[in-house]
């Protein structure tokens, strides 16, 4: 059976009206998603999401849209958890458990502080060290990275600069000032070797996501669906100290089950929205996701591959460095690949998400 | 009642033993968890797999690093004195029942490579 994202939207973002609740966001985002495609809740059936902010978030998704569904999911997986209800609301929808499935995100963490919208869940045997999380993971991958592929600051930098070139070109991006490598290398250190401008935002947001099968969305004459080709999660460890290599993410697991259900390859991908938590995630990825060999995800960034006009645009809207960053970026990403397939004449789009500190990799592969 | 593997580890700890688990194969585990792992204690000699400094804001940098015991598991901890480069041999040190690490001036000419997978 064919799904389909039949309707994408984004709740507002940036920084919300006061007041405003996680449960408003992905009300409102799921609104007008069901809005574009002709729907009330009232149609729904299939619930899912999560919020670091809500841990019953379908259940606080159904209240706020006074939906009784059949099927309600709220697996958390971290950032690419949007991802992983993608993969698991199509498998609920091809084995008939739920027709219509909504998933919503929503996060206020810049109104009300990422400290309290994101309680970090310390390793018993981490904390005495007191590890800046979780910045401090990701700063020891990229040092790793450094030591055994010779990877350079310069090229950490090229990604956060490729995605302000994006952000550039996008009126809806939160920054939009030119942005140079050496401006990434002057910035403050925050944990050795990566600075504050290799770090995503701080910002509030939210989006939704309507699915139902392909014969489903014609009968209600909904014919820009985009497909999901093939889709797949995966996860390696909870805590940075018992991931097995720092510089081996399982993504390439995500990334191979998700080419494989759709029978493509990197050869076929037209753009990529590649989790851009800190710099040098969307390097791991380029590598693991099969899009070059390991260790050269530094030179293949630094070529400007990803930039606008390069060989694989990457994050086009900006990405979580420039475009926004709502805590779990994952929904995000996947709106972006929808716009980027109705509207930009992509053929295949992929949307990589990554969750905790590399713990969680979830790959979707979409099409029109 | 079996005692929990954190009692296990302070206990240990409380003399200055850093305490880890084997599977029934015989490879280190760390973190320690439940489910028929036996407890050894480690030499306390490693080298540095990965390290960062940590600027928080109003605060001095401080050392966070990851090191692999000799033994074949993986932890995080400090090392202490001058910063050190990956790969570097270092030895534990203990420190109110916390153990660091400091280059182990016994092979500080020895850097270890990278790590297989």
């Amino acid at each position: 059976m064919s799904v389909v994202i039949a309707g994408a939207a984004e709740s507002d973002l940036g920084q919300v009206a006061p007041g405003t609740t996680p449960e408003d966001l992905m009300a409102q985002a799921s609104l007008r998603a069901l809005a574009a495609c002709g729907l009330t809740p009232a149609d729904v059936d299939g619930l899912f999401a999560a919020s670091t902010q809500l841990p019953w978030a379908s259940v606080s998704l159904g209240q706020a849209l006074r939906t009784r569904p059949r099927y309600s999911d709220s697996t958390q997986l971290g950032g690419g958890s949007a991802l992983a209800h993608l993969h698991h609301a199509r498998t609920a929808i091809a084995a008939g458990a739920c027709d219509v499935a909504l998933i919503a995100y929503g996060s206020t963490q810049r109104s009300v502080g990422r400290a309290a919208a994101s309680v970090q869940e310390r390793d018993l045997y981490e904390a005495p060290y007191r590890p800046p999380l979780p910045i401090a993971a990701y700063a020891l991958a990229a040092a790793r990275h450094m030591h055994e592929f010779g990877t350079t600051p310069k090229q950490l930098a090229a990604v956060a600069v490729s995605a302000r070139a994006w952000a550039q070109g996008n009126e809806r991006a939160w920054v939009r000032e030119e942005l140079t490598v050496d401006d990434v290398l002057a910035a403050p250190r925050v944990c050795d070797p990566l600075g504050v401008r290799d770090c995503c935002l701080v910002t509030d947001g939210g989006g939704a996501l309507v699915l139902m099968a392909e014969e489903r969305a014609h009968a209600l004459g909904l014919t820009e669906g985009v497909r999901v080709l093939g889709v797949a999660e995966a996860h390696s460890h909870r805590h940075i100290t018992a991931m097995p290599s720092l510089v081996h993410t399982a993504a390439s697991e995500s990334g191979a089950r998700a080419f494989a259900e759709a029978g493509l390859g990197v050869g076929d991908v037209d753009s990529a929205q590649l989790y851009d938590a800190f710099t040098i995630t969307p390097i791991l990825f380029l590598e693991d996701l099969g899009f070059c060999a390991k260790g050269d995800g530094g030179p293949l960034a630094e070529s400007g591959a990803l930039a606008p006009g390069g060989v694989l645009p990457t994050n086009t809207n900006g990405g979580g460095l420039s475009y926004q960053h709502p805590g779990m970026n994952g929904m995000l990403m996947l709106i972006e690949a929808v716009r980027r397939l109705r509207e930009e004449g992509d053929e295949v789009a992929l949307v990589h998400g990554n969750g905790g500190v590399l713990s969680t990799q979830c790959t979707a592969i979409l099409g029109r | 009642m079996e005692p929990s593997p954190a009692a296990v580890v302070a206990e240990h700890a409380a003399h200055g033993r850093l305490a880890f688990q084997r599977d029934r194969e015989g490879r280190a585990v760390w973190p320690p968890r439940v489910g028929g792992f036996t407890w050894a204690v480690s030499a306390g000699r490693g080298a540095v797999y990965a390290s960062t400094t940590a600027r928080p804001r109003g605060e001095e940098p401080y050392d966070v690093s990851l090191i692999d015991l000799d033994e074949g598991f993986r932890i995080m901890s400090r090392v202490v004195g001058a910063p050190v480069a990956i790969g570097t041999r270092v030895r534990a040190v203990w420190q109110d029942g916390l153990v660091l690490f400091e280059a182990d001036p016994d092979r500080s000419a020895e850097v270890a490579g990278p790590s297989p997978r």
